[in-house]
């Protein structure tokens, strides 16, 4: 069971208050409507998926209700770094 | 190949056992096939088998970067069904089931396929809504299936607790009688050893580091112990590291690896004997010829693949199954495990072409792959052998994300198979 | 019975309080401070058990967590037994009742055993796969039979009587493991002010310090123990928790302690105690200090009992004063194993030879033995045990140097019991679980724990440490270091960790298979995995077929599947597959534990989430009412909802029906206060609206309401409800019962992700509202008798209005929504006022026969009209035209609305989708299931093709027949025709295609 700092609590908690949101930085495409099925489909369903260093959005759904990002490693599932939204990683794969 | 049965094994116990062939080779890659099957699991070497069986296709490597049925095929909890919802899942799992009614035979190798029927047990109004409209859907599909009320599945399962004292109490549950468990790893080594005799290259210890393309088409793979093999169509059936296989080609797939976690108990004598699964309380259980209580959970929120997931996810399905089962509280949970599982948006895998010609994936089977094995590797040799999707596999397209065609079977798989 | 292989003196026992138990309906004594096992051995019982395969005889191996015989039913009723208890570990009290889980008769007198005698030879490893197969019906039959040789205890058929709690705890610094390296990490991080948890799974700390004649500074050892577990008591900032096994190391440093509380006295213990405890553990740094697991050798008969591990036999003299045989010969391969044959000759006890499968042994315990007088026969190993259901002898013989053959003659010695011991095995199980790989070590002959990303540190034996000053002094350090890196103590201080007597030790032999004269596949069975029955011919033969693996060789043969989990045998079952496939053990690899290390029971690890409890139930604020009203409750989500209100003597559909009658004719009355409520406030609110919902909000003004849908990318509806506008910024938004957490969430995403530039905030008010809906010609009646400062006027205060006042001297915000297509008031009060509304809202509406409904009700009245239920009429594949809705979605809104882009999808506008329409059966009368799927052509054969399915059926009581909606290919365009609805009796409900509204389409009656 994890253990994640949340950026906007400022402490640590256990993982049972956080909800995995999937990859980080999906940007929902600026003009929808002029997007093809397939820019579409990229946006809602392909994902990066990596083993290894992989950048993810979390909230704290039962404690302050904010969204942030981890950048966790999917093989040892080691938290690298935790930041907050807008931000960008310091730590990325190669 | 050495034909097995009990007159063999008497003739063997004579001669103390030491003139057993060995079930599969051991062999050094060639340098081109026909097929390379990158992943050597158990939908992998089915799908060997069948190239070289259906289709006359023997120049075909498998090739398994650890050992052959070591992942999601060593790891699950080996329910078989095929009470799917949607049309397109139906007959994919009932194809899959079909096969599964012969395999041992077929194999000559016992894979143990015991259809002792599995209970989709239904808690709510919802569930059993729910229940109602997918099995109407399957017996208009020729798929075996009933609706039961609660004194119906007490008869079936006399130590449930049926009553109106749980948190949930148990309303109904479907029921599909020719469904069952299997043992999972006699479904890996029979289709080995099958395919094996057939004269498909097993090749253990070979990790594929990259897809080699030319001109958009897929030529070969480079591997890390045997360089470069080269091949006309290269199938890739990993599972949870598709992702990883699709970065090496150049594009994404819609899926996340999570991890799955099970659970066994301590062997206990013979108390159920039947599947029980139930997606509202998250949970499903069934007994092991061994006398386990086998028991699966769902995934975990986050991507992984470190074969193991959160300790809550445990405590939740164990949570589930005391409620299910109040005796069961005494007895001891032996052995936790995970596995890697690739989720699609769906809930349905992916057997299909992709952007680069001569490469085809079959992955995103989530929670859900061991019942389908025969199926997904006989529909995906026709696939690879013919270059083109079997019927069955056709909605089964990765290009079905693009356009929206997508076979929602979340409702009725939830989040457990 | 007399304990005759007890001891006059010592042992760690109260000789003053003996205790009696039963095993196999026989009674026998122990003393307080006995195993199970150890009270057996001391009444000399053999025959623990019988194997599971070739039901050979078994007995007591081990003297802990690695036995792998000794497992036994216990308890004294139905409802308390225990399935599989380890003898070994199980605590001795008064009235224990204990009985073997294999044998037919019985244990001792097993007549399946003559079954594994003459058919032992037909069941090689995976003879299963082999056979069994023909003819192809026969499989289940088989597999009955198999089935009955399954399993080692059994369920109890009673429901458990005791609780289980969970405790969560943070730590400094967790050491796990109570022997001398873990006293000495526990003293200094203790010392350091760091919070400690150390937790062992013996009844006292001290590990192996417990059964050994080893002085620490210049002392007994157990004094030490003694001094130190004291001192550690004296601590505030330190938890001692023995019974307690850390059964899982999980990720960032969680681990879980499973705690027995009330097992060694079962039943005798007192009310109010929970049986089991499981501590959810995070801790800063933790020490491993796990100790090591001695290796028996593999040889011929191994398994006949007698047969033990050395320092089993000098745990059970040392520490229980029990001998448990009169003649002993032991094999070893190293120094450390001498102390049995000491510390049986010191009992008084005949050692008739230490056989040393080393050539020149010369370690300080090899003179000590030698000097004792006791026979080393060196360069010679016990290749078989003779016996059956006791060691009667052995045979011995010299071996080569590499312990690969036999090289001379053989010896017979008569002795009854054999010590073997062939090493150690760090107890690596824990540092597995995270994920690392343990590492072979040469100079140990074992696997010490790999690389971490886990905060830990690992002390002593499980290092391969063995040496008594080696665990203390890695300990101490431990300690320290562990306490410095969590913030406490200082790491450099110069501590003197406590002194032990050291011994030269002799250089042991890496040997784990015994040859024999024979080869393996003809010598007497050797077994490597006593619990599953697994050989080293079994192992040799497994390779021999091709499973090279590590894994495959585990699988095949069964392998370390047991409740022991190979903690005796892997390792030399592993060394059996690299010799057999001329590899070094590194090669061949290693396997990973998974937690648990020890079994525990799921009633531990579910605590107190069970039964009621199982999950919260969340109530409504006139929950009361409903209970004393006899109102049958559906479960949605965590909420109790009323599901109807049926009368004495009624049946559900006459209920249903006047209740519905009730609304339509007169006022009827729905708890609605499980929708869920949020509150969105902020100058960017309206435009966040339009962008989450499909339809237009711009316009929306104050004091209007306006029902909206919600759906996902992919343009799929998820969720649908009211939103009213408050105030210019400020929006109240209702939502599904189910989906209000979920929706929330959502809001939250695209708010923080997406658009951060929104000024706009949201906040779930779902439990500080009640409210109840009137509904039904006379509700505006009935308000108006209940408010005095709410115009009701139709004209002022229209359909999809809502006004703020006060409702029986409450304020109220009260909407006129309808979801009945009756007149419709929605009032909403404080949570907390709830209850008196309601009841003013009978008091005054007696005389209207103002009636309960609960959500079946509601699902026919809304039906009658037409409006869907998501997640009932919807199912994630269906987007707002399907649904004939697209009257709600507005593509005229600047912003590319979430939902719009997703429903234009190629697959989402072609012709022929699922569509909702009205169904009217052929016959009034006959409702068609829900669920029911739609047909063109009944006769078709199988699979048929199916059109759609059912999502909603009733019968309608105003209308008087029957109503359904349901999804129908191309269902818009079809209006008039039949489709049809085979069923699983063979009959077929025929239905015509109509509209879904059914009742009042103009919609005059919310208007009245």
């Amino acid at each position: 069971m994890f253990y994640i700092y949340c950026p906007h609590c400022e402490e640590h908690r256990e993982e049972e208050e956080f909800h995995a949101s999937g990859e980080a930085h999906i940007a929902r495409p600026l003009d929808p409507d002029n997007c093809t099925d397939e820019e579409w489909a990229q946006f809602l369903y392909f994902r990066s998926n990596p083993r290894g260093i992989h950048h993810e959005l979390w909230v704290h759904a039962v404690g302050c209700r904010k969204f942030f990002n981890i950048t966790r490693d999917t093989q040892t599932y080691e938290i690298k770094e935790i930041y907050k939204i807008g931000q960008q990683p310091t730590v990325t794969a190669e | 190949m050495q034909k097995y049965s009990g007159f063999g094994l008497l003739k063997h116990a004579l001669s103390h056992h030491e003139n057993w062939q060995r079930v599969w080779r051991n062999p050094q890659p060639k340098k081109k096939y026909d097929v390379i099957i990158v992943g050597g699991g158990g939908h992998g070497l089915a799908t060997a088998y069948y190239l070289a069986k259906e289709h006359g296709i023997t120049n075909v490597a498998v090739l398994e970067k650890g050992y052959l049925g070591g992942g999601n095929t060593a790891r699950n909890t080996t329910i078989v069904r095929s009470n799917y919802l949607w049309d397109e899942a139906a007959h994919l799992y009932e194809h899959a089931m079909k096969l599964w009614e012969g395999l041992s035979q077929d194999l000559n190798y016992n894979v143990m396929f015991s259809q002792r029927g599995v209970l989709n047990l239904g808690h709510t109004l919802q569930d059993m809504r729910d229940i109602e409209r997918r099995v109407n859907a399957n017996r208009l599909n020729g798929i075996d299936g009933e609706v039961l009320d609660a004194k119906q599945v007490q008869e079936i399962v006399p130590i449930m607790d049926c009553s109106e004292n749980t948190r949930y109490p148990v309303m109904g549950a479907s029921w599909q009688p020719r469904a069952g468990v299997a043992r999972h790893d006699a479904v890996a080594w029979g289709f080995a050893r099958a395919a094996d005799a057939l004269g498909v290259d097993l090749i253990q210890q070979c990790e594929v580091i990259d897809i080699l393309t030319e001109d958009g088409a897929a030529i070969g793979v480079e591997t890390k112990q045997h360089g470069v093999i080269k091949a006309d169509r290269i199938g890739c059936v990993t599972a949870g590291n598709s992702g990883v296989m699709a970065k090496m080609a150049g594009f994404k797939l819609p899926l996340e690896s999570h991890p799955l976690q099970a659970l066994v108990s301590e062997p206990i004598k013979p108390i159920l004997d039947t599947v029980v699964m139930s997606n509202h309380v998250h949970g499903y259980v069934s007994q092991s010829d061994k006398g386990d209580l086998v028991i699966g959970a769902g995934i975990d929120g986050y991507n992984g693949y470190g074969q193991r997931g959160s300790y809550p996810t445990i405590e939740h399905t164990v949570q589930a199954i005391v409620e299910l089962f109040p005796m069961f509280s005494r007895v001891r949970m032996n052995r936790q495990w995970g596995g890697i599982v690739d989720t699609c948006p769906d809930a349905c895998p992916i057997i299909s072409d992709t952007p680069v010609e001569n490469l085809f994936f079959n992955c995103g089977w989530g929670t859900g792959g061991f019942k389908a094995t025969p199926g997904s590797g006989h529909v995906f040799a026709a696939t690879l052998a013919r270059g083109e999707a079997h019927e069955l596999a056709k909605p089964f397209s990765m290009f079905r994300f693009h356009d929206g065609s997508l076979i929602d079977e979340h409702g009725a798989a939830g989040v457990a198979h | 019975m007399t304990q005759k292989n007890r001891l006059k003196t010592g042992g760690r026992i109260e000789r003053g309080k003996p205790m009696k138990f039963s095993y196999n309906g026989r009674s026998y004594q122990g003393f307080e401070g006995d195993t199970l096992a150890a009270a057996l051995l001391a009444n000399g019982v053999d025959i623990v058990g019988r194997s599971f395969k070739y039901s050979r005889p078994r007995g007591i191996v081990a003297a802990g967590a690695e036995e792998p015989n000794a497992v036994l039913q216990l308890g004294a009723t139905e409802a308390t037994q225990v399935p599989n208890v380890r003898a070994t570990q199980q605590e001795l009290f008064d009235g224990l009742v204990a009985h073997a889980t294999n044998g037919w008769p019985n244990a001792e007198l097993d007549l399946m055993s003559y079954v594994g005698k003459v058919g032992g030879r037909m069941m090689p490893p995976g003879f299963y796969y082999k056979t069994f197969m023909y003819p192809q019906s026969l499989w289940e039959t088989y597999e009955k039979f198999i089935r009955k040789a399954a399993g080692l205890g059994r369920s109890p058929l009673e429901n458990d009587p005791d609780t289980y709690d969970h405790l969560n705890q943070h730590a400094d610094v967790m050491i796990v493991g109570g022997g001398p390296a873990g006293l000495a990490a526990a003293l200094q991080a203790a010392r350091s002010g760091a919070r400690v948890i150390l937790a062992d799974e013996q009844q006292e700390f001290g590990g192996a310090l417990l059964h050994s004649k080893e002085q620490i500074d210049g002392r007994p050892a157990t004094e030490w123990v003694t001094k130190v577990v004291e001192e550690l008591r004296g601590y505030d900032n330190v938890l001692l928790l023995p019974r307690s096994t850390v059964n899982g190391y999980h990720d960032h440093n969680f681990l879980t302690i499973h705690e027995r509380r009330t097992d060694h006295i079962a039943d005798k213990a007192p009310a109010n105690i929970s049986r089991q405890r499981m501590h959810r553990v995070r801790a800063k740094w933790v020490v491993l200090a796990t100790g090591a697991h001695e290796r028996p050798l593999v040889f011929g008969n191994n398994d006949v009992p007698g047969c033990m591990l050395a320092s089993a036999v000098s745990t059970y003299i040392n520490r229980y004063a029990v001998v448990p045989g009169n003649e002993l010969v032991l094999m070893t391969t190293n120094d450390h194993a001498y102390h049995c044959a000491l510390d049986w000759a010191n009992a008084g006890r005949k050692v008739v030879a230490i056989v040393d499968t080393r050539a020149n042994p010369d370690g300080e315990l090899v003179q000590r033995a030698k000097q004792q007088g006791l026979k080393v026969i060196t360069g010679s190993a016990v290749i078989e045990v003779q016996g059956s259901k006791r060691v009667s002898g052995v045979s011995v013989a010299p071996i080569s140097a590499d312990g690969s053959r036999v090289t001379g003659s053989v010896e017979r010695l008569s002795c009854d019991t054999v010590a073997s011991s062939g090493g150690w095995s760090p107890a690596v199980h824990l540092s597995c679980h995270t994920g690392s790989r343990p590492e072979w070590r040469d100079d140990i002959i074992g696997f010490v724990p790999g690389k971490t990303v886990q905060k830990q540190l690992t002390a002593g034996a499980l290092n391969g440490s063995y040496s008594l000053q080696a665990c203390l002094e890695e300990g101490t350090k431990a300690g320290i270091d562990a306490a410095a890196n969590a913030g406490f103590g200082d790491s450099a201080a110069d501590v003197k960790a406590p002194q032990a007597n050291a011994h030269r030790e002799g250089k042991a032999m890496p040997l784990f298979h015994v040859p024999h004269t024979k080869p393996t596949s003809r010598a007497p069975k050797q077994f490597v995995d006593y619990q599953n029955d697994v050989t080293a011919a079994g192992i040799e033969l497994a390779t021999r077929e091709g499973f090279e693996s590590i894994e495959h060789v585990k699988r095949y043969t069964a392998m370390g599947f047991g409740t022991d989990q190979g903690k005796l045998g892997n390792i030399n079952g592993m060394a059996i597959a690299a010799k057999s496939l001329n590899q070094t053990i590194p090669e061949t690899g290693t396997t990973i534990f998974r937690p648990n290390y020890t079994p525990i029971t799921f009633g531990a690890i579910a605590g107190r989430h069970c039964g009621e409890l199982f999950d919260p139930k969340r109530y409504t604020p006139m929950h009361k009412w409903h209970l004393e009203q006899g109102a049958k409750f559906e479960d949605v989500g965590l909420w109790k909802r009323p599901w109807y209100f049926p009368k004495a003597g009624e049946s559900m559909q006459e209920a249903l029906n006047r209740e519905c009658r009730a609304t339509r004719e007169s006022v009827g009355i729905l708890d609605a206060s499980t929708l869920g409520k949020i509150d969105i406030q902020g100058k960017d609110a309206r435009e966040f609206l339009g962008r989450v919902y499909s339809n237009a909000w711009a316009k929306l003004a104050v004091g209007k309401c306006r029902y909206g849908l919600m759906c996902g990318e992919d343009g799929m509806v998820f969720d649908d409800g009211v939103t009213s506008c408050l105030a210019e910024n400020h929006f109240i938004m209702t939502t599904t019962t189910g989906g209000a957490a979920r929706v929330l969430e959502w809001l939250e995403l695209y708010h923080q992700t997406e658009w951060p530039e929104l000024e706009v905030y949201f906040n779930t008010v779902t439990d500080q509202w009640a409210t109840m809906t009137i509904s039904g010609p006379n509700s505006r009646k009935l308000l108006s008798e209940l408010t005095d400062d709410i115009d009701l006027d139709r004209d002022t205060f229209k359909f999809m209005d809502w006004r703020e006042g006060t409702v029986a001297g409450v304020p109220a915000r009260v909407f006129r929504i309808s979801f009945t297509g009756e007149l419709s008031f929605e009032i909403n009060v404080q949570a907390n006022y709830g209850l008196h509304v309601w009841e003013k809202l009978f008091e005054q509406g007696e005389k209207y026969n103002i009636t309960p409904y609960g959500t079946e009700t509601m699902h026919i009245l809304r039906a009658e009209k037409g409006f869907i239920i998501a997640g009932q009429d919807t199912d994630g594949s269906v987007h707002p035209y399907d649904l004939g809705m697209g009257w709600c979605v507005s593509n005229q809104k600047p912003f590319s609305f979430i939902g719009k882009r997703g429903m234009a999808r190629e697959d989402c506008v072609k012709p022929n989708r699922k569509q909702l329409v009205g169904l009217k059966t052929k016959d009034p009368q006959k409702v068609i299931p829900e669920g029911s799927q739609a047909v063109n052509d009944p006769q078709q054969p199988l699979p048929m093709t199916m059109l759609g399915h059912v999502t909603s059926s009733y019968y309608s009581a105003c209308l008087g027949h029957s109503i359904a909606m349901g999804f129908v290919r191309g269902g818009h365009d079809r209006m008039g025709e039949t489709v049809y609805y085979p069923q699983a009796d063979g009959s077929v409900i025929e239905a015509e295609i109509c509209s879904p509204i059914f009742l009042d389409p103009k919609g005059e009656r919310q208007n009245v």
